[in-house]
């Protein structure tokens, strides 16, 4: 509508300005700060003056090392073993403490290690927790997006039939949507809870005793797993919400058409159904990923990272960083980092579900 | 095409039923737990959890731990920080939102373009990622008060309300709203020498009334259940609102029971709520849908 009518600077301006001014002080600034703060010592309270200090803090973060060991042999050139006979190395720590030969790795600890022959090689990192909240926040967004996407894509085919009280099931599907999810994690912490707890019970009885009752969360094998699962029993009714309106877009004649050429099910969900929510799935996949990197209440409720940091996350390094030890240009590096990944996967998706044209 | 059998199409009916409700029991049934567990002592809490009396009210049925819960905490104070933060949060947003998306798609002056753009790239920011900038921004922010000019926003209502007022979905949303509308109304009010601001309170905002359910619904699940911003910046009990309250029942005596009351206690007028208006809730969710 760009008639002279509408034609109106200042009060376009004045209209825009509260708005517009709470996100540039609120979201746009404190984004630009992280990249800034990153690069500097900034602490939340200090004495000293903040300074400059190049990339230490991703240095710090992200430095990674490997080096590859020979067993130890005695003076008749045997492989020295441990008491459990597996051979023995060298101390890493050897490496790792001021040897002049390896400057690289001063400071690293070891991640993981794997064996080839009798040499084995050792991963090293600057700071193993942050590594492991890499991978832990990775497999977290890995196994949720296509699994919670491809249940609620089910719920939501299932909610789409015409049925006297679906209505009903809809509203019960979407239920754990609008419970926070801090009261869902403290809830869960209990029914997984160890002794007492209404998931080892359960299957207890669905199996008459034969279930030996497992620690879900205090176990390292299980932690991430529990955590999955009731993620997704949260969120699921939220994307199957986002399905059935790209469902209801699709055009009744297209099913009638199928219907009439004698297309089975699968067929008609094949090259009608499917082709109808492209842009669905685009948007489903991208909000579900940018939501499980986000990972965090049910981490600091359930398991504040443990066991042996089986369920560290990115997000819950940042608040521990800059929150828990004060240090905002660590937490900051971590939150460009987070953003770095975020953007990258969300440019990734939305290449690969392109128009092809 | 087979031909429908009356029987065979009551079994296929019931057979869509029971997968129905299965899927349904396994949506509630913690929700049911949590509430029937927050009417029994503890000790009756943990022996039913191995039966189906876990989800019935049955036994020994009472409020103590509702009244327990209160003696434990301040239990009253932090719903109504909730409630004030949420209320105050959600009625500004509105206003402040709608305004702004207001002079986008009406008014024409230079820079709305790429201001609006920008606004939008913020969508793929998640919070998560500037939260700990914006800690530090809190902290150094000034404020005139009753006491002069104060430093640090920590320890407020404000600190959990302003920086939430204004957000790229609520504004895009009402965008996407706004721009449906006939934009001759406008044009005739105009003409007729109506003021923006009379267009705006006169005309616009009553057509709006879908849009403001959906903002509203919106940002009052985001306001009320926040939880990651308040544990960093509210330590003094006096401002706490309701999610981070929580740690209260976590200390040394792991009551159960009072977990429960509480839990049940900040969650089912919530989903009597959402129960209430389900229509309204589900759309609103269903809008932020359409931004693909």
């Amino acid at each position: 509508m760009a008639t002279k009518l509408t034609q109106s600077n200042g009060a376009g301006w004045a209209f825009a300005l509260p708005g517009f001014g709470l996100m540039v002080v609120f979201i746009i600034l404190p984004f630009f700060f992280a990249f800034a703060l990153s690069f500097t010592n900034q602490r939340l309270i200090s004495p000293n003056p903040t300074a400059y200090v190049g990339a230490a803090n991703y240095r710090q973060l992200l430095g990674v090392g490997t080096i590859t060991l020979d067993p130890l042999r005695d003076d008749a050139g045997a492989v020295q073993r441990a008491a459990d006979g597996s051979p023995a190395y060298p101390r890493l720590r050897e490496f790792t403490r001021a040897n002049p030969d390896y400057p690289q790795l001063d400071g690293m600890r070891e991640w993981f290690s794997f064996g080839r022959g009798e040499s084995r090689t050792f991963v090293l990192a600057r700071d193993v927790v942050f590594m492991k909240a890499i991978v832990n926040t990775v497999i977290f967004v890995l196994v949720v997006a296509p699994l919670q996407g491809a249940l609620a894509l089910g719920l939501a085919l299932l909610i789409n039939q015409r049925l006297r009280g679906i209505n009903l099931f809809r509203a019960i599907y979407f239920m754990p949507v609008v419970v926070s999810i801090v009261v869902v994690s403290l809830l869960w912490r209990f029914i997984y809870s160890a002794d007492g707890g209404l998931l080892n019970n359960m299957l207890g009885g669905l199996s008459f005793g034969l279930f030996t009752p497992v620690d879900w969360l205090g176990t390292p094998s299980t932690a991430l797993g529990s955590i999955i699962a009731m993620s997704i029993w949260q969120a699921v009714g939220f994307h199957m919400v986002i399905w059935l309106s790209g469902l209801q877009t699709i055009s009744p004649t297209l099913y009638e058409a199928a219907s009439i050429e004698g297309a089975t099910k699968w067929q008609t969900f094949r090259y009608v159904t499917w082709p109808g929510l492209r842009n669905t799935a685009v948007l489903v996949l991208i909000v579900i990923t940018m939501q499980a990197f986000a990972l965090f209440a049910q981490i600091d409720v359930m398991t504040k990272g443990g066991p042996l940091d089986s369920t560290q996350t990115i997000v819950f390094q940042a608040v521990d960083r800059g929150y828990g030890k004060q240090d905002i240009s660590g937490g900051s590096a971590i939150s460009v980092i987070l953003f770095c990944i975020v953007l990258t996967i969300s440019l990734i998706q939305r290449y690969l579900t392109r128009e092809r044209t | 095409m087979a031909t429908i059998n009356p029987d065979n199409h009551g079994l296929r009916l019931i057979l869509r039923y029971t997968v129905l409700t299965l899927i349904a029991v396994i949506f509630v049934f913690p929700l049911v737990f949590m509430v029937m567990s927050s009417l029994k002592p503890d000790q009756q809490l943990l022996a039913d959890t191995s039966s189906l009396r876990a989800f019935l009210p049955v036994g020994d049925i009472s409020l103590n731990n509702y009244v327990a819960a209160f003696d434990r905490a301040p239990v009253g104070l932090f719903v109504m920080n909730s409630v004030i933060v949420t209320g105050v949060t959600v009625v500004l947003s509105l206003l402040v939102c709608s305004l702004a998306a207001f002079s986008f798609v009406f008014l024409n002056w230079r820079g709305r373009g790429v201001i609006l753009s920008v606004i939008l790239a913020t969508l793929i920011v998640p919070f998560e990622t500037i939260a700990i900038p914006l800690l530090l921004i809190a902290s150094k922010l000034p404020w005139i008060g009753a006491e002069g000019v104060t430093i640090g926003w920590l320890n407020s209502y404000r600190v959990q309300i302003v920086p939430f007022i204004a957000d790229g979905l609520t504004i895009f949303l009402f965008v996407q709203y706004f721009k449906d509308l006939p934009g001759e109304l406008i044009e005739a009010a105009r003409v007729e020498g109506a003021s923006w601001p009379q267009i705006y309170r006169r005309i616009v905002m009553p057509l709006a009334g879908p849009v403001i359910a959906t903002a509203a619904i919106l940002k009052f699940l985001v306001m009320y259940n926040q939880y990651l911003w308040p544990l960093m910046v509210v330590q003094q009990e006096s401002y706490r609102p309701v999610m981070v309250g929580l740690q209260y029942f976590f200390q040394l005596n792991r009551a159960w029971g009072e977990i429960m009351a509480y839990l049940s206690l900040i969650t089912v007028p919530v989903l009597a709520f959402y129960l209430f208006l389900q229509r309204a809730f589900i759309a609103s969710i269903a809008s932020t849908g359409v931004k693909g």
